[in-house]
């Protein structure tokens, strides 16, 4: 877990820790099986001195089309729940990785059929090598790679070659 | 030094809205299903890129303009992508060819300028390096299929990778902006990277049974402005609508 969410667990106002658990509930909009805390996307919830509310999210990909009504739910949310003066702000550094993705988020995204992304995105082999994905549905070890790119910018498609059942890969990042 | 940054910034967003305009005329059209996908894909990766590029530079600029204003808005001459983004998809193999000298100079580069003085570029680099990598694997395993594949996907893949090859000079070009950027730390030497690109490419070359092309010359000039015939057709697609419905919202 990044140390900006960390923080964001923490806030020194019981308002903020309202409204980041509000934020942080809010599902993905392509997988909704997750939140967006889940994924690591929502990076802090703060609240200035004149009570504004300014949520800080950000992209998995640079072109991810689901930036922007992310943005709007997070928006939406807040406001339904009282919040009034509402700012969302989308952050590009740090860049976000799959390591931010939390182990419950991971358990997630496997129950619904996702192989989630192997650990420790940051290393070159988990990057370019070709490293082992585990069939999210029976668990084998014996699966090939159909295609780099799949149905979100974020996914790769995968077949198992034990139960024959082609599936998501979250890609590593 | 702002309207050296301005213009370094441009070129880069340029580069980007270009190649993802060029690649996703293959949405619908691709050789399968699961290409069709991949292409839309590295087309997305490049214009969520230039989005944030296009936004910089317009803080940069500081004259109001906003990423739709420097995207859409401008005639052909003030363009300044490289030669090779603009290049048509004459077949798969000319996007495959134009897709992996470009990410494998990207690659480096964004490596480079993950070092950058300049927050906002740092902060964009380190993004579009790990989107980068996968573009350079997937049109680098293309290269290798189609080289070393039928007789027909062999002829056609030689044809794209020399006829794509004078484009690719221009991306190590240095002039007054890039060298002004270098020396305020801004910039990557692009330059410096050469050895690396040509490494990569004879790599993947070898591995296809393929022999890496000379360049006879390198035509450029898309820095300045002087593009090939190719970019005005592109840009009046992608222009159309805010010209014939300007201020126009989805």
């Amino acid at each position: 877990m990044g140390v900006v969410v960390s923080d964001a667990l923490n806030p020194s106002n019981v308002r903020a820790r309202r409204a980041w658990d509000i934020a942080a509930a809010v599902p993905d909009p392509e997988i909704p099986v997750v939140t967006l805390a889940d994924l690591g996307i929502l990076r802090s919830v703060e609240c200035d001195d004149n009570g504004a509310v300014i949520a800080k999210v950000t992209p998995t990909y640079s072109g991810c089309p689901a930036t922007q009504l992310i943005e709007q739910m997070v928006l939406e949310a807040l406001k339904r729940d009282g919040f009034e003066n509402v700012r969302v702000e989308s952050v590009m550094s740090p860049a976000w990785t799959t390591d931010w993705i939390t182990s419950e988020g991971r358990e997630k995204l496997r129950e619904f059929g996702i192989a989630p992304p192997v650990k420790a995105s940051n290393s070159i082999r988990a990057l370019f090598g070709e490293t082992a994905v585990n069939c999210p549905l029976c668990g084998s070890e014996d699966t090939e790679r159909i295609s780099e790119f799949g149905s979100t910018p974020c996914k790769a498609l995968y077949r198992c070659r034990t139960c024959l059942e082609p599936f998501d890969y979250f890609k590593c990042l | 030094m702002s309207d050296d940054l301005f213009r370094y910034v441009l070129r880069l967003a340029d580069d980007h809205l270009i190649l993802g305009q060029r690649l996703g005329e293959w949405c619908g059209k691709a050789p399968s299903l699961e290409e069709d996908l991949a292409l839309a894909n590295i087309g997305l990766d490049c214009l969520g890129q230039a989005r944030a590029l296009f936004t910089y530079a317009g803080k940069v600029e500081g004259k109001g303009r906003d990423e739709d204003d420097l995207a859409f808005l401008r005639p052909e001459r003030e363009y300044c992508n490289a030669l090779l983004v603009e290049q048509p998809n004459r077949d798969f193999a000319w996007a495959i060819a134009r897709q992996f000298y470009f990410s494998a100079f990207m690659l480096p580069f964004w490596r480079a300028m993950g070092k950058s003085t300049d927050d906002d570029l740092r902060a964009i680099a380190a993004k579009a390096e790990k989107e980068v990598a996968y573009h350079l694997r997937h049109s680098a395993e293309w290269v290798i299929r189609l080289g070393d594949g039928t007789e027909e996907s062999r002829r056609r893949m030689i044809a794209a990778l020399e006829e794509l090859f004078i484009y690719t000079g221009e991306l190590f070009e240095m002039d007054d902006v890039a060298l002004a950027m270098v020396s305020e730390g801004v910039a990557v030497d692009a330059s410096e990277l050469r050895d690396e690109w040509r490494r990569t490419v004879d790599g993947v070359l070898s591995e296809a049974h393929l022999t890496a092309p000379e360049a006879a010359y390198d035509q450029t000039g898309g820095r300045e402005g002087r593009h090939t015939e190719h970019l005005g057709h592109l840009l009046s697609e992608l222009q159309y609508m805010q010209r014939a419905y300007p201020g126009l919202e989805w």
